[in-house]
């Protein structure tokens, strides 16, 4: 069964997409969402996955992937490949984050970067009151077999760009189907990001 | 998944193509020409009316135009029978495949065990050096013969795959897509040292007679043993220990230098084999061929130029004699030109092998990639994921 069209944060980076855009996938797992992207926005799709196996379910959307680590994946590309490269849930179980945004921004002239909010309302209280490691739905993972290595809030994200010298174009808040606007850091499991260079400070 | 129920193609016929008749013989990269050529091939499935449907499928270093289904009275099928035939990864209900044998080879191509027009006799080392290049120029001209001005694609392991490399560097605008499957841009010193000890091994044979012992026999010793060395480098050490391990042909060592162990009988069998159906010299052609070939720095794909051809590159966790890192810098070279192009190492213990038993998984990317080719995106909406 078909399964995309159906999560709120594809649907949210589908409208951030203008149609035609060529777009790079890092971490685009079995496909769903470059899938959803080539047909409501006719977009030119590339996709970059660790997974042989979820290689084999993008090869049967007719999606062209490279079997690879997100860190090595982008290096290879000259500047400005892409419109938009996404880091969709893939941004958090990378080491070297600094450097692969900046290698994000070179390939591509935005990033769209979507990550678990680690202040979300009931992971404060599970670590307040329980004292244990967040569980939530966005972070699902006993604290011994998760895959990231990165656990940030929306508000550390927001230092962080502001740190680099990145402009947020957009922001998006993510509650479990619907989208948060009020107290995003608190209320919201997920964060999706649009991030650019600052371009005329580069320049001089 | 819509996957049609996999049959066999049954008898299957090898053709001859006779071109480049003096005066236009075929000009080769080494600026010497050669012709009459005559190369070998077999068709499976149907052309379609616009022609858009035609793969052409090419073989590795001592393999032939019968890539599958069977030749009347025999029992063993072409070499890649569990990936071309009807609801196969080729799947002959829907294109038409060509499998095309190399000049330079001796399974009814012109080669160096080919008569000289010129003299009557074999051509033994009058026969002109030939690269990959030279091959698909061939294989070019048997495909303007059949009236096929694109080509759905071109597909290949080992040297197959250096000859769809080749194929998308010389007439990349004559290819829809292209599936080069454990191969690399060039060989590196390590393949050329496995080459050259093969070569060695025929030519240091005193039946090789400076290549001139077609009317005596072959150097058999020497070819045998050239074979044992490509056998072990085909392999990976797990897929030995699990097919041989230290087992032994009589159960006890018999303190002699005869084959005590499988292993040895095996290599000893399969040299034995190979010397009643390949030309030495025929061996020491396609090798330097393989060795030569270099489409590294940018010689792929020009500078500057977007290939409208789509790849789908495979490779293997455990080859060792093709890596996968050698299938990671052709992945560089497309990212470089913005190549449709997708890459996948399988996870495999056959070693180089893989690209001939790991049906499954290659039936798999090849069946849709190819579909996507032929129909775009809509294709996936008739499969159920």
């Amino acid at each position: 069964m078909r399964s995309n069209g159906n999560r709120l944060d594809h649907q949210i980076i589908s409208q951030i997409i203008e149609p035609g855009s060529r777009v790079l996938d890092l971490g685009c797992g079995n496909g769903d969402l470059l899938y959803l992207l080539v047909k409501e926005k006719g977009a030119r799709v590339q996709g970059i996955e660790a997974n042989d196996v979820a290689i084999s379910d993008c090869v049967k959307k007719g999606l062209s992937v490279y079997h690879g680590d997100l860190e090595s994946g982008l290096t290879e590309y000259p500047d400005q490949s892409f419109d938009y490269v996404i880091l969709n849930q893939s941004m958090q179980e990378v080491k070297r984050v600094d450097w692969l945004i900046q290698e994000a921004l070179r390939a591509g002239n935005r990033v769209i970067v979507g990550f678990p909010n680690f202040a979300y309302l009931q992971a404060r209280i599970m670590l307040f009151l329980k004292g244990k490691a967040p569980i939530t739905r966005s972070l699902p993972y006993r604290w011994d077999n998760t895959p990231n290595v990165r656990f940030l809030s929306i508000a550390d994200f927001r230092d962080f760009c502001r740190g680099k010298d990145l402009i947020i174009q957009q922001e998006y808040f993510l509650g479990g189907n619907r989208q948060i606007h009020l107290w995003p850091n608190l209320f919201g499991l997920n964060a999706i990001f649009v991030v650019s260079k600052n371009r005329r400070k580069s320049k001089e | 998944m819509q996957m049609d129920t996999k049959q066999n193609l049954g008898i299957v016929e090898t053709r001859y193509f006779t071109f480049a008749n003096p005066p236009n013989e075929l000009l080769l990269e080494s600026e010497r020409s050669l012709g009459p050529i005559t190369l070998a091939y077999e068709t499976y499935g149907k052309l379609n009316r616009g022609k858009t449907n035609a793969i052409l499928v090419a073989h590795a270093l001592s393999g032939d135009a019968h890539a599958a289904g069977f030749h009347e009275g025999e029992k063993t099928p072409g070499w890649w029978d569990s990936m071309i035939g009807p609801g196969k990864a080729f799947d002959t209900n829907r294109y038409f495949v060509i499998s095309s044998n190399v000049v330079g080879g001796c399974k009814g191509s012109t080669g160096p065990s080919s008569l000289n027009p010129k003299t009557g006799k074999p051509y033994g080392l009058d026969f002109p050096v030939i690269t990959i290049a030279d091959m698909v120029k061939a294989q070019r001209h048997l495909v303007d013969s059949l009236g096929i001005e694109k080509l759905l694609s071109v597909a290949g392991g080992s040297m197959g795959g250096m000859q769809v490399l080749q194929w998308v560097a010389s007439y990349g605008e004559r290819l829809r897509s292209a599936i080069p499957i454990a191969t690399a841009l060039k060989h590196s010193p390590q393949q050329i040292a496995f080459d050259e000890v093969v070569r060695q091994s025929i030519m240091g044979d005193p039946a090789w007679r400076q290549g001139n012992y077609y009317e005596f026999g072959q150097p058999e010793k020497g070819l045998a043993v050239a074979r044992m060395i490509g056998h072990i480098t085909f392999m990976s050490d797990q897929s030995m220990e699990e097919k041989f391990s230290r087992k032994l042909k009589n159960g006890h060592y018999s303190f002699q230098f005869g084959a005590d162990f499988e292993v040895e009988g095996y290599l000893r069998h399969r040299g034995d084999n190979f010397v009643r159906r390949f030309d030495a010299n025929s061996y020491l052609y396609i090798t330097k061929a393989m060795d030569y070939f270099d489409l590294s720095g940018g010689r792929l794909i020009p500078n500057g130029h977007t290939p409208q051809t789509r790849f789908l590159v495979i490779s293997f966790k455990s080859d060792w004699l093709y890596p996968s890192y050698q299938s990671q810098d052709i992945v560089r070279e497309l990212k470089g030109k913005h190549a449709d192009a997708t890459y996948c190492e399988l996870p495999s213990t056959y070693g180089h092998d893989a690209f001939l038993l790991e049906v499954e998984e290659q039936t798999t990317l090849i069946r849709h990639f190819l579909d996507k080719t032929l129909n775009g995106y809509q294709v996936a909406d008739g499969y159920e994921i």
